[in-house]
């Protein structure tokens, strides 16, 4: 039988950013629904055991599944109706908001809403689009693949691993394969630099002696039918990878965390305008994409490293999707667009209105020491911080309010040597 | 034949229990397939006797995917007469197979006055061939079949098609299946015998001989070592690697008709170019390359890199998120690399032994003609009577996002695992899953599911679906994770349970 249903806001996927998102929004007086495609909340977070969760917003650090927890608590609390088993399937523009098509076991439905809050998440890159030569054997799985068959499936993908990539996913996943008898002969990273947090450098590949090879590639993956091993080799000067000094790296397992792609085929069949630089659609101060009525937070939007900010961002936009409802549209002001500048490989929002005020979010491009974040209108100077260190893997985030300011146009971040 | 295979023969003669078939076709590819479905028609045993564990786990599955037109084959070649034909079959074959078919035409470009010759000259060969409804068209024709196209001149060629070459190979294999054919996978022939009345054909792993009236060599690759097993020398196949690049399914609406360049006179393929698949992606590719391995379908990093600069020239709104995969086949040539080129299919009976070798392209096109052809050989040895109940149609199989929503909905409340979504970047619910493990002749596989209903040929590539697949196996088929298998035997996907099962949940 196919459903009818209509609610003020729909919020696709329930992982942290959904749900805070739909908290925010409950408690601001709208009417909420979360349609999430697993058979629970919780998102990437329900694969994560680890601890480290929360540091920031709760001051303790909580596992995944503890963290989402609290925030599926709260929603439940609030009278938010949770979806679980539950796919989007597609997405269409209504005149009076949106019509969702939905797909349960047994049933097929439709849902309408006057405003949608997306929260699908990412997807892992894969060995195809990080044009991994060589064979195509079992055994080669992207690391949250791997942590999701072994922290909710029970499943040792492998016994000896090469890691490629260092991205957090692989460096806990390396952690965690060492923990459970498995070994992991090295972490190899094509950057001069690792693509994850330092403290997950130091916790899961320092303290169980495990190696990280910066500026390494694979030239080879080995073994027809399951992986034999790789044959890795060092960037030359050239920048391709030097195979003179390839060396052979006995394995059964290859885990890839070459970073994740926000997930908005539903965003791209509404003809958002997308970035991009994040891969997420372009938003405004209020997370509000180009389709209005239409707002995006969490990983979806542009790839987070910790769970907090996901939280706080997605907050933020399910207050907005209530205010929207309730046509509490700022008069219309003159529209700024906010731009990379010098050092900075993207920003967001990547608009806002004149005057207003939004938490700036931005990544620098490679890591640099004694540094000044300049935001720049023109000639004026709005906003200056001076940082010891920054890295692509941290994202900054900046309080900026142009009530005071003439920035009528543009702004530009910058990041130069102090 | 060496001494174990003697000796295998001995025991053979004592064995009443030998089993014997009336032909054996040694190759499960598209020219095994084909023939199997073929022969199924008449009142005789068939078995097809395969290496790998699936059907088109060969060279079958790691091609083009072009229904070719025959204008690039010189007249009177086995080639040329069993494109044309072949062509001219395959759409009926695809509607009894259910396996989709495009006909999306064809435009060689020219960039140049000389080749502008050219074009003439493969459009007089081409027609000489019996290729239908050839045309040199003009700038304005070119931009109104591809928008954007660039070129001066170009040959259309309406006959020109795609499909998909494993479901094709699957589906052929399925239809001869239902009508009574035998598959053996993980069944190596490794020798040949003659006997009085026909042959013993040995294997690898000691599994069983078998006897045959007649046998057909469709190993594709191995021709030439299976040719030498019968007797017959100075049969060499050269492997000549193809690679390709496979592109998100987001730039799939670009292309609308086949662009190819003019082939060069010397060259051992068709050269690189873009071609859509009948999922909607893109394939950039195929390189050549002269490879020393049959079995090795690796890619390679300065190839990939070419593909990829190619891509970008040819594509410009390609961006580094829409490669999701790399795959690659390999040729089986008979030119040896110095000669290069391409040499002409062998097709043969060396007294009830029936040759094909050097099947490389056009051979998915020619398939279902060469398939004829083998019926018309075996016929001049065995009588072919024809079976009473002989269905050539396979149901038909629905890809259930693609479904207008009443019929969604109705199927739905038939099978509720309809609902249920296992890949999300194809849209494949559990219902289909398990349709295609179902259709599994042999044993079930990760690649095996995948060929039949895209479940992890998406964006993701697994990563979604694959624990899925893993928990779904296990639960709805009882295969537990250990005995889960990339692509048979040899090829587990998992290592262990982490905890003994009953003190998890
Ligand atoms: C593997 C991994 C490990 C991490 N580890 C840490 C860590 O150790 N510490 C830390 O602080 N941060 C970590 N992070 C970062 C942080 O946890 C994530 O950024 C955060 O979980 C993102 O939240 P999200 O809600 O945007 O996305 P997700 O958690 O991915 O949730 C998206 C949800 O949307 C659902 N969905 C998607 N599409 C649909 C659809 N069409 N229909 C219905 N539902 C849909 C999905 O099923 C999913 O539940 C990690 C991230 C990942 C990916
Ligand atoms: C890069 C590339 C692009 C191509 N593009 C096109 C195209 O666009 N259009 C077109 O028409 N054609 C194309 N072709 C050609 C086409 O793919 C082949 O002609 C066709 O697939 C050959 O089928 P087959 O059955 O002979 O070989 P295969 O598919 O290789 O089948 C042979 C089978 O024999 C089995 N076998 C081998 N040895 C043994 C043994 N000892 N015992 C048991 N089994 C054994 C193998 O495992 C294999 O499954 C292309 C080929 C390549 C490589």
């Amino acid at each position: 039988m196919r459903q009818l249903q209509h609610v003020d806001i729909a919020v696709i996927g329930a992982g942290p950013a959904g749900l805070a998102a739909a908290a925010a929004a409950r408690s601001a007086g709208a009417a909420v629904i979360i349609i999430e495609r697993d058979d629970r909340a919780g998102g990437i977070l329900n694969q994560c055991i680890h601890d480290g969760f929360g540091l920031q917003r709760f001051d303790c650090a909580l596992t995944g599944g503890e963290y989402a927890h609290i925030d599926e608590l709260a929603c439940r609390d609030a009278g938010v109706e949770l979806l679980t088993d539950t796919y989007v399937s597609s997405i269409e523009r209504t005149e009076s908001g949106f019509a969702l098509h939905t797909m349960t076991t047994g049933l097929i439905s439709v849902i309408t809403a006057a405003a949608v809050i997306l929260a699908m998440g990412c997807r892992e890159r894969t060995a195809g689009a990080i044009s991994l030569p060589g064979t195509r054997p079992a055994g080669i799985y992207t690391a949250g693949t791997a942590q999701r068959l072994t922290n909710m499936q029970n499943i040792m993908t492998g016994s000896r691993f090469l890691i490629i990539g260092s991205g957090d996913i692989g460096l806990i996943m390396a952690r965690r394969v060492t923990l459970e008898g498995g070994s992991v002969a090295a972490v190899t990273e094509i950057q001069p630099y690792p693509g994850g947090l330092d403290r997950n450098i130091r916790q899961c590949l320092t303290d169980f002696s495990i190696p990280l090879y910066l500026e390494t590639g694979i030239v080879e993956i080995l073994g027809t039918d399951r992986v034999t091993g790789a044959l890795i080799a060092p960037v030359g000067r050239d920048g391709l990878l030097d195979t003179t000094r390839s060396t052979h790296i006995p394995c059964d397992t290859i885990l890839l965390s070459v970073g994740l792609i926000p997930e908005n085929e539903l965003t791209r069949s509404l003809d958002a305008v997308m970035d991009p630089v994040t891969g997420g659609p372009a938003v405004d101060e209020h997370l509000m994409t180009s389709v209005p009525g239409l707002f995006a937070c969490g990983n979806v939007l542009q790839v987070h490293d910790v769970v907090d900010l996901v939280s706080q961002e997605a907050a933020h936009a399910g207050t907005c999707a209530a205010a929207y409802l309730r046509g509490e549209r700022a008069e219309k002001r003159k529209t700024i667009t906010l731009q990379a500048g010098e050092g900075i490989r993207y920003v967001l929002p990547q608009s806002m209105s004149a005057q207003g005020s939004t938490l700036l979010s931005c990544r620098v491009r490679k890591p640099m020491e004694d540094v000044t974040i300049q935001i720049r209108s023109g000639s004026e100077l709005i906003y200056r911080q001076q940082l010891p260190y920054v890295q692509p893997s941290e994202m900054i985030q900046i309080p900026l309010d142009l009530s005071e300011t003439a920035a009528d146009t543009s702004v530009e971040v910058h990041c130069v040597r102090t | 034949m060496n001494y174990f295979g003697l000796f295998r023969a001995i025991v053979c003669v004592y064995d009443t229990s030998m089993k014997h078939v009336d032909v054996i076709i040694i190759g499960a590819g598209i020219i095994g397939c084909a023939a199997a479905r073929e022969l199924s028609r008449y009142q005789i045993s068939v078995a097809v006797l395969e290496k790998e564990y699936d059907t088109g786990f060969g060279t079958s599955s790691r091609n083009s995917g072009v229904v070719h037109s025959g204008i690039h084959y010189r007249s009177g070649t086995l080639r040329a007469i069993h494109a044309v034909r072949g062509n001219h079959m395959m759409q009926q074959l695809c509607e009894q197979l259910q396996v989709p078919f495009k006909p999306t035409g064809k435009l060689t470009v020219a960039f140049d006055r000389s080749q502008c010759e050219e074009l003439k000259v493969l459009k007089a060969q081409g027609e000489a061939n019996g290729v239908p409804g050839l045309e040199i068209i003009d700038v304005e024709r070119m931009q109104r079949l591809q928008p954007g196209i660039s070129g001066i001149q170009a040959l259309y060629s309406p006959s020109t098609a795609i499909i998909s070459p494993y479901e094709l190979t699957i589906a052929c294999a399925e239809s001869a299946h239902h009508n009574g054919v035998e598959f053996h996978f993980g069944h190596t022939v490794s020798a040949i015998d003659r006997a009085e009345d026909g042959f013993i054909v040995h294997d690898a792993e000691g599994l069983c001989p078998i006897h045959a009236a007649i046998v057909i060599n469709a190993a594709g690759l191995y021709a030439d070592s299976i040719a030498q097993m019968a007797g017959i020398q100075g049969i060499t196949i050269y492997p000549c690697k193809g690679e390709y690049y496979v592109l998100d399914k987001r730039l799939g609406d670009q292309l609308d008709v086949l662009i190819y360049p003019v082939p060069g006179h010397h060259s051992s393929g068709l050269g690189i170019h873009l071609t859509q698949t009948v999922d909607g992606n893109i394939l950039i590719g195929p390189s050549t390359a002269y490879s020393d391995s049959k079995e090795h379908t690796g890619t390679t990093s300065e190839i990939l890199r070419a593909l990829r600069a190619a891509g970008h020239t040819l594509l410009p709104t390609l961006s580094e998120g829409d490669f999701i995969r790399t795959f690659a086949g390999l040729r089986p040539k008979l030119n040896p690399p110095e000669v290069g080129g391409f040499g002409d299919f062998i097709l043969e009976d060396h007294d009830r032994f029936i040759l094909l070798a050097g099947i490389e392209s056009p051979g998915l096109t020619a398939a279902p003609s060469l398939a004829l052809e083998i019926v018309a050989l075996v016929r001049s040895h065995l009588s072919l009577v024809e079976k009473q109940h002989w269905s050539g149609t396979l149901p038909a199989r629905e890809r259930f996002l693609e479904l207008p929503l009443d019929r969604q909905q109705q199927l739905v409340e038939q099978d509720p695992d309809h609902g249920s979504i296992v890949c999300r970047c194809e849209g494949i619910t559990k219902a289909e899953v398990l349709q295609a493990v179902d259709r599994i002749i042999g044993p079930v596989t990760y690649t095996g599911i995948k060929l039949r209903c895209r479940s992890m040929m998406g964006r993701c590539q697994g990563g979604f679906c694959i624990p899925r697949i893993a928990q779904l196996l296990e639960e709805e088929r009882g295969i537990t994770m250990d005995q889960q298998q990339l692509k048979g035997p040899g090829s587990p996907m998992y290592h262990r349970h982490l905890r003994p099962e009953e003190s998890t949940s």
